[in-house]
């Protein structure tokens, strides 16, 4: 007898692709000998749309690379750009940063474990974190107004303060959480059922991972202990305790267990920063812009203390005037910094300036350089390359989206498994289309 | 840079290639201004240089015990003129695979070794390559039809928008 084999199309469109992604998959039986994989169907365009947004109007979109750790994006981005423009953002403002990426990081931990506990059956588990994942969406509302779509940093800094009553809120919610996700645990860690579909499934060896570039709790649950936040400290977590989570044998369950620990971290860390927030400004000061008579005044009255914060106002309708105007805006000038959005809808100067902020051709100006920068994002390593040559617009911007080098070890992890290995595999790798196919 | 450099970076320790990218350099430090492109003399940014692509390969040294980076990372940059070649790193690094297919897709950037490379974020029968700085931004493309593009003037061709004259 000789043996055949055949084809099997899964997605683009099968419920247990999340998102949109294709695996044409070669069977032997029920035995996958070799698996293709097709991206690019959440495609947007996200590095061309950045190149023609101005600096900050590209922070909207990196919403849509993560969707379900929006907060994670959007203070990568912003950390890139305060790279090349040499602004340090003020300490609060670090610690808000922190304090919402971890809150995203825990939301996109409980879904990658709820879906993937749903696809092999465990409904209730699913609902569970769902709840925990609901209230800390509330959480992420409170905080910036918007469940998904967040926007919460600015270049220079983040949108707002912490609401009133924030710590509290996070104190009524996190016992919670961790109630929820001890309920998971009780379900699942010694469930025959879900055990069977995860031990030894998908497993993938140290040396593989790296080879294939896997960051972020995938690669720790083969063993290896790399995390960005400790590698390469960003904002403060060099200053906070966390362990880090390892697993050993690489497998389904270990990315269950690795993901499982995290949240717990997560939560440390939050409940840390909040213990230790400083005191002070969250933003960089956007610069007090005067018109050219007045700061003459000023300077007539003695007030000289006051000059060096201040900035000109001139008319940009003269060429001459106008440019060097434009030009001084940019150059290491928390200037490049969005008014608060109280001054915005409280003061007409404070809407003109926005308004001036976002216009075509008037608003910041990062000086030329070129940076990269890495943070923890929920799959991994999520860096950007931004590149900018002086206009108001970035050159260019990369992402190095942490989904696109677990995918392209996913025929290695499924070759030799079974179709049914399939759904635990992917949903144990949690793969975010947005962030995928950019 | 050629490949037996690569190779003595990956016996040297960067056992990992962070990522693998591409910059068209063509429109560098000219903006687009009120009256039309224009060089941005006060941007500080230097002049185009004459090649116009650059590969930017970022590698690092994960230590697989410790989970630091023994060495700190390497940042490789291959200047590229239009239409030349560059070499693949696949074997080297397997997940160049993608990032070399994605270099392609986006940038036309062939690699020399690998001559039927395909596409990775786009489809087959899209025309030109996006992030190439002389792609028009308002470009549409054929939408698929059974077998390949449709031809221009189809009822299924996504047709140009006329401008609307602005007052």
């Amino acid at each position: 007898m000789t043996q055949k084999t055949f084809f099997l199309n899964m997605g683009p469109a099968h419920p247990a692709m999340h998102g949109v992604i294709r695996l044409i998959l070669e069977l032997e039986g029920e035995k996958i000998v070799k698996a293709d994989v097709e991206i690019g169907y959440l495609h947007r365009a996200f590095e061309k749309h950045a190149e023609s947004s101005t600096w900050n109007n590209v922070l909207p979109y990196t919403d849509r690379l993560n969707y379900v750790s929006p907060l994670i994006n959007n203070a990568g981005y912003c950390l890139t750009v305060e790279k090349i423009a040499g602004l340090a953002v003020p300490e609060r403002g670090q610690y808000l940063r922190v304090i919402a990426s971890e809150v995203s990081r825990v939301a996109d931990h409980l879904t990658c474990i709820g879906a993937n506990a749903m696809e092999l059956g465990a409904f209730t588990v699913f609902l569970y974190l769902m709840e925990g994942r609901e209230l800390l969406y509330q959480l992420i509302d409170h905080l910036c107004g918007a469940r998904v779509t967040t926007d919460y940093c600015r270049v220079g800094g983040v949108k707002g303060d912490l609401p009133a009553g924030f710590a509290e809120k996070c104190g009524e919610i996190f016992p919670k959480i961790r109630k929820f996700v001890a309920d998971s645990e009780a379900l699942l860690n010694k469930n025959r059922i879900f055990l069977d579909r995860v031990e030894g499934v998908g497993t993938i060896s140290k040396e593989d991972a790296l080879a294939y570039g896997i960051t972020g709790p995938f690669l720790r649950s083969t063993g290896v202990p790399y995390d960005v936040r400790r590698a390469h400290p960003y904002l403060v977590y060099d200053r906070l305790d966390f362990e880090i989570p390892v697993g050993s044998r690489g497998d389904n369950l270990d990315r269950y267990l690795v993901r499982l620990a995290e949240i717990e971290q997560s939560l440390r860390i939050i409940e840390q920063c909040l213990k230790t927030l400083p005191a002070g400004p969250h933003s960089l000061a956007a610069r007090e812009v005067k018109e050219a008579a007045d700061f003459e005044d000023m300077g007539k009255r003695g007030n000289t203390a006051l000059l060096p914060r201040c900035a000109a106002k001139t008319c940009r309708t003269l060429e001459g005037a106008g440019r060097e105007h434009t030009s001084g805006i940019l150059v290491q000038e928390p200037a490049a910094v969005l008014p608060p959005k109280e001054e915005v809808y409280g003061s007409i100067e404070g809407l003109m300036n926005q308004f001036e902020m976002v216009m075509w051709s008037w608003g910041a100006r990062i000086p030329a350089g070129e940076a990269y920068q890495a943070v923890e994002g929920g799959n991994g390593e999520l860096g950007f390359h931004v590149l900018s040559d002086g206009s108001d617009r970035p050159y260019r911007v990369r992402c190095r989206p942490p989904c696109l080098f677990i995918m392209s070890a996913l025929p290695k992890l499924l070759r030799g498994s079974y179709v049914a290995d399939v759904v635990a595999t992917f949903g144990s790798v949690n793969m975010i289309a947005g962030e995928l196919d950019r | 840079m050629t490949f037996a450099e690569f190779r003595q970076l990956k016996t040297e320790g960067y056992n990992v290639l962070i990522d693998l990218t591409a910059v068209d350099r063509s429109l560098y430090g000219v903006c687009q201004g009120p009256m039309g492109w224009e060089r941005n003399f006060d941007s500080g940014a230097p002049a185009p240089r004459k090649e116009r692509f650059e590969l930017v390969y970022r590698l690092a040294s994960i230590d697989p015990s410790t989970g630091l980076e023994s060495k700190s990372r390497v940042e490789v940059r291959i200047p590229l003129a239009e239409k030349s070649p560059a070499f693949s790193v696949m074997s080297l690094w397997p997940n160049a695979d993608w990032l070399e297919r994605e270099v392609w897709d986006m940038f036309g950037i062939p690699f020399q070794d690998r001559p039927g490379i395909q596409r990775l974020l786009l489809y087959k029968e899209f025309v030109g390559h996006p992030l190439r700085k002389d792609y028009p931004l308002n470009k549409r493309q054929p939408l698929i039809g059974p077998e390949s593009g449709e031809l221009e003037g189809s009822p299924s061709f996504n047709i140009v928008r006329q401008e609307i004259p602005f007052e």
